[in-house]
């Protein structure tokens, strides 16, 4: 059977590019409100702590950051082909080590809070 | 004298400077980058909630200064137009809705997809605790 | 009637003579309602008759008549000079090799054609001396596919076609999908073979050119993009170990 293993990558991308559009917004705007100084409740210690302590907020954490990396790795790497580096082995390497690194460390701090 | 058919050349590198559509192409493929950034910084939050209170607050205080309120408001917008809005806008191609023998029009996945975005965003700023 | 005077700038290539392409000026007296094509006539009957283009019916129907008009893929014949400017360029459809002036060499996608297996294949034996039956709604799915007449301005309009001569690239895949939306073909899974394997739809990043300049409002971006999600959960079918997919 000869389809490729982009098959994969690109499942992961897009559903990550769904996600990633869908959340990212709120999630920037939670980061401008903490840099304003008006950090949200649900953003204290305890709070959010919660949150990540608790298997659903786990999994959507995990979910959505798993996603998102390997959509931004794999669309990085059709950016530097689309650029002109001609090196694909490589890059698609590289973009998806970055992106498998994230991936262990959210399940190992996910896994440290309980 | 070549005598052959002429191939003309494709610069591989400065490509889509050549047409307005390409540009926003590539300004739309280079949100990758953001959601890098924003990914890993919310893991960098991960790593100081499961360091303690005090590492948590200090990743918090770390994100209060100008430089990431200019920062942060420039990638939301940024983000919001050539990301969310874009992505929004392809998705009827990706999914075709017949009903009762007829085509759908896309218009109609697009809404659905604005009507689930702004809940689910609600839904967010609700555990936030921001509303 | 209104004349108007366009300033055609055409590129020209003799492979006899020429090392590289050049462009002519022509000064071509139009009436209002004329099409590209009909300047380009003009300019063959009445000014240079050594100037080579392809062009066949007039009406949008041949789709031999494609250029690029001010660096965008068109139907010279359904161009209307009323919607350009004085100055109009035109160029053999981009990503080809140039044959002599504005005609360019189509083989790779001829090749491209043939190879997405256009047609109905069957498993099953065709229904025995009726014909196939297919609901409105069936039809529905694949029809806009059905409008392509390879005028090639797809190709010329996708960068990653010209970054990459061995993408499949879009009127080929388009032509593809519509097979495999059609309620009569069992050759999905064959074909996904092909479609999906290197230098088929994962070539395409979505840059959407393709429908955009598509003078018959076919959709080869969308159809690419359908044929990755099936691609992707074939993959997982075949890995899990169902049985193909059909349909």
């Amino acid at each position: 059977m000869a389809i490729a293993k982009k098959a994969v990558v690109w499942g992961l991308f897009a559903a990550g590019g769904t996600l990633s559009s869908f959340i990212f917004p709120a999630l920037i705007a939670l980061f401008l409100l903490v840099a304003l100084g008006f950090t949200p409740d649900g953003l204290q210690y305890e709070h959010i702590y919660a949150f990540a302590a608790s298997w659903l907020g786990k999994a959507a954490l995990f979910i959505v950051l798993f996603l998102s990396l390997w959509h931004a790795a794999h669309r990085l790497r059709v950016v530097f082909h689309d650029f002109g580096v001609r090196k694909d082995g490589l890059i698609a390497t590289a973009v998806y080590l970055v992106a498998t690194a994230g991936t262990v460390m959210t399940a190992f701090y996910l896994y440290s809070i309980n | 004298m070549s005598s052959q058919p002429y191939v003309r050349p494709f610069s591989k590198t400065t490509w889509y400077m050549r047409k307005g559509r390409y540009k926003v192409y590539m300004l739309r493929e280079v949100t990758c980058l953001l959601v890098g950034f924003y990914a890993f910084l919310t893991i960098a939050g991960l790593a100081a909630l499961a360091k303690g209170p005090n590492a948590w607050i200090s990743f918090l205080v770390s994100q209060q200064n100008t430089a990431m309120i200019a920062f942060h408001a420039i990638a939301l917008l940024y983000f919001l137009f050539f990301q969310t809005f874009a992505w929004f806008k392809l998705a009827p191609k990706a999914m075709p809705i017949q009903v009762g023998g007829k085509n759908l029009s896309g218009q109609y996945v697009v809404i659905g997809h604005y009507i689930a975005w702004a809940v689910l965003s609600a839904f967010i700023f609700w555990l936030a605790g921001v509303i | 009637m209104t004349i108007r005077q366009l300033e055609l700038e055409v590129m020209r290539y003799d492979p006899e003579k020429d090392e590289a392409p050049w462009f002519q000026n022509y000064s071509v007296p139009c009436e209002e309602d004329w099409a590209i094509l009909d300047a380009i006539n003009y300019v063959k009957e009445n000014i240079d008759t050594t100037l080579s283009y392809r062009w066949s019916c007039h009406m949008m129907v041949c789709g031999s008549c494609g250029m690029m008009v001010n660096g965008e893929p068109s139907l010279t014949c359904k161009t209307f000079i009323r919607d350009l400017p004085d100055k109009v360029r035109i160029e053999p459809l981009e990503n080809f090799p140039i044959e002599r002036d504005l005609v360019v060499v189509l083989d790779d996608v001829m090749q491209k054609l043939h190879k997405v297996q256009p047609y109905i294949i069957r498993k099953d034996a065709p229904p025995q001396d009726k014909e196939f039956k297919q609901s409105p709604g069936a039809l529905e799915k694949f029809k806009q596919y059905t409008m392509c007449i390879n005028c090639m301005c797809c190709y010329a309009a996708c960068p990653q076609y010209g970054l990459n001569q061995n993408f499949i690239g879009p009127a080929a895949l388009a032509l593809a999908h519509r097979y495999n939306l059609d309620s009569r073909d069992q050759g999905k899974s064959q074909r996904l073979d092909i479609l999906a394997d290197h230098d088929g739809v994962w070539d395409c990043s979505f840059v959407g050119a393709c429908s955009e300049v598509c003078p018959k409002h076919v959709d080869p971006a969308a159809a690419i993009q359908q044929m990755k999600i099936d691609g992707a959960m074939e993959w997982w079918k075949q890995k899990l170990g169902f049985p193909g997919g059909e349909s």
